[in-house]
């Protein structure tokens, strides 16, 4: 018997079979966002508006991971996108095993842009490197600005930081630039976007960003 | 379940490990484990249990957790403070413009294992 020292996060393997999913991917010219929130942040109606302002531009596919119902990758296919239920076996997040299942079953294009829309939850998605190239994560107004510090992780992990439902901005006391310089603290590199997928209002400033960074993905693959 | 989906990396690392390190048999395993890592050690011990008899190399291991405090660091005052006495508001300050500094992780320390 001997004791070896590890220091080792629990978690490791998954890290190493995200690293090689986010290798394989590339080289097949797949880019995987993996976007994060809470249960009702806007995930979907997101999703949907954004799948339409890119319609010719990129193909898009969708993951559906929210165990909620099937009823998103309803809502994403009548807008004529690819779409998959995903299956997380009761967990509370999408792992880089699960994610492969998932693409395997849903065989996407290659060149396209496949959004997973993780399980709805502020915590246990962003533990998990899901193999993506990106991590986008909404907070929307009705949630609070102060969400950066109760669950600072989601947002250390994140590319992007969407926050949603500004249309609501008026009925809530959401302080927007609250919000921006908590969750810059927390990750100075955070690209934020307000937006609303209701009006449409700073959707175009995101997708701008996101086209830019596809083709950054394109161009080095 | 939070827990079951951290066991079934746990053991995928310590396979991985073995496999790495020519191990056949891991009789130790000791994790540490932040206070306010959303971790329950009893239930986290009971998945172990019933989990660990699916590895061979894993089956006669004991899990030992030793609990890492969380501590939170106030950006308005420059302290830290015990979390979970104090939770989210400065107790130095009153400020709320408090982060986690630890107290979230779940570490594979060390193993004994031949
Ligand atoms: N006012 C407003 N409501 C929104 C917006 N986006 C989503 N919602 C509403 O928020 C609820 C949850 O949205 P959904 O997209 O299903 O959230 P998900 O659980 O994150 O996928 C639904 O009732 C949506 O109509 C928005 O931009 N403005
Ligand atoms: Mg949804
Ligand atoms: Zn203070």
């Amino acid at each position: 018997m001997k004791v070896i020292e590890l220091n080792k996060k629990a978690t490791a393997s998954n890290d190493r079979d995200a690293a090689l999913l986010r290798e394989e991917l590339k080289s097949r010219g797949l880019f995987l966002i993996n976007l994060m929130s809470a249960a009702g942040s806007g995930k979907t109606t997101f999703l949907s508006r954004t799948i339409k302002d890119l319609e010719g531009r990129v193909p898009v596919g969708v993951m559906e991971a929210d165990i909620a119902s099937d009823v998103d990758a309803a809502a994403i296919e009548a807008l004529g996108a690819k779409s998959i239920q995903a299956h997380t076996g009761g967990c509370c997040h999408m792992d880089a095993a699960m994610t492969r299942e998932a693409l395997d079953a849903f065989q996407p294009e290659g060149g396209m842009i496949v959004f997973l829309e993780n399980v709805g939850n502020l915590i246990c998605p962003a533990e998990y490197d899901t193999g993506a190239h990106l991590k986008i994560m909404l907070l929307s107004v009705p949630e609070g600005d102060d969400k950066p510090l109760k669950y600072p992780l989601m947002f250390e992990e994140s590319d992007a930081l969407l926050i949603t439902k500004t249309d609501a901005l008026p009925y809530f006391d959401f302080d927007l630039e609250a919000a921006r310089k908590r969750a810059l603290a927390l990750n100075p590199e955070i690209a934020v976007f307000p937006v609303s997928a209701k009006t449409g209002e700073g959707m175009a400033a995101f997708e701008d960003w996101l086209l830019g960074r596809y083709r950054a993905f394109t161009e080095s693959a | 379940m939070h827990e079951m989906g951290i066991i079934i990396h746990l053991a995928g690392t310590l396979e991985e490990t073995a496999r790495e390190e020519g191990l056949t048999r891991i009789s130790r395993v000791t994790l540490e484990v932040g206070e306010v890592s959303g971790i329950i050690t009893d239930y986290f011990e009971d998945c172990w249990n019933y989990f660990k008899k699916r590895h061979p190399v894993l089956e006669d291991s004991r899990l030992e957790i030793l609990t890492i405090p969380a501590v939170t660091y106030c950006s308005a005052c420059g302290r830290e403070y015990e979390t979970v006495k104090y939770g989210r508001e400065c107790p130095y300050c009153k400020s709320g413009e408090t982060w986690l500094v630890r107290g979230n992780e779940c570490v594979i320390k060390e193993i004994e294992a031949e």
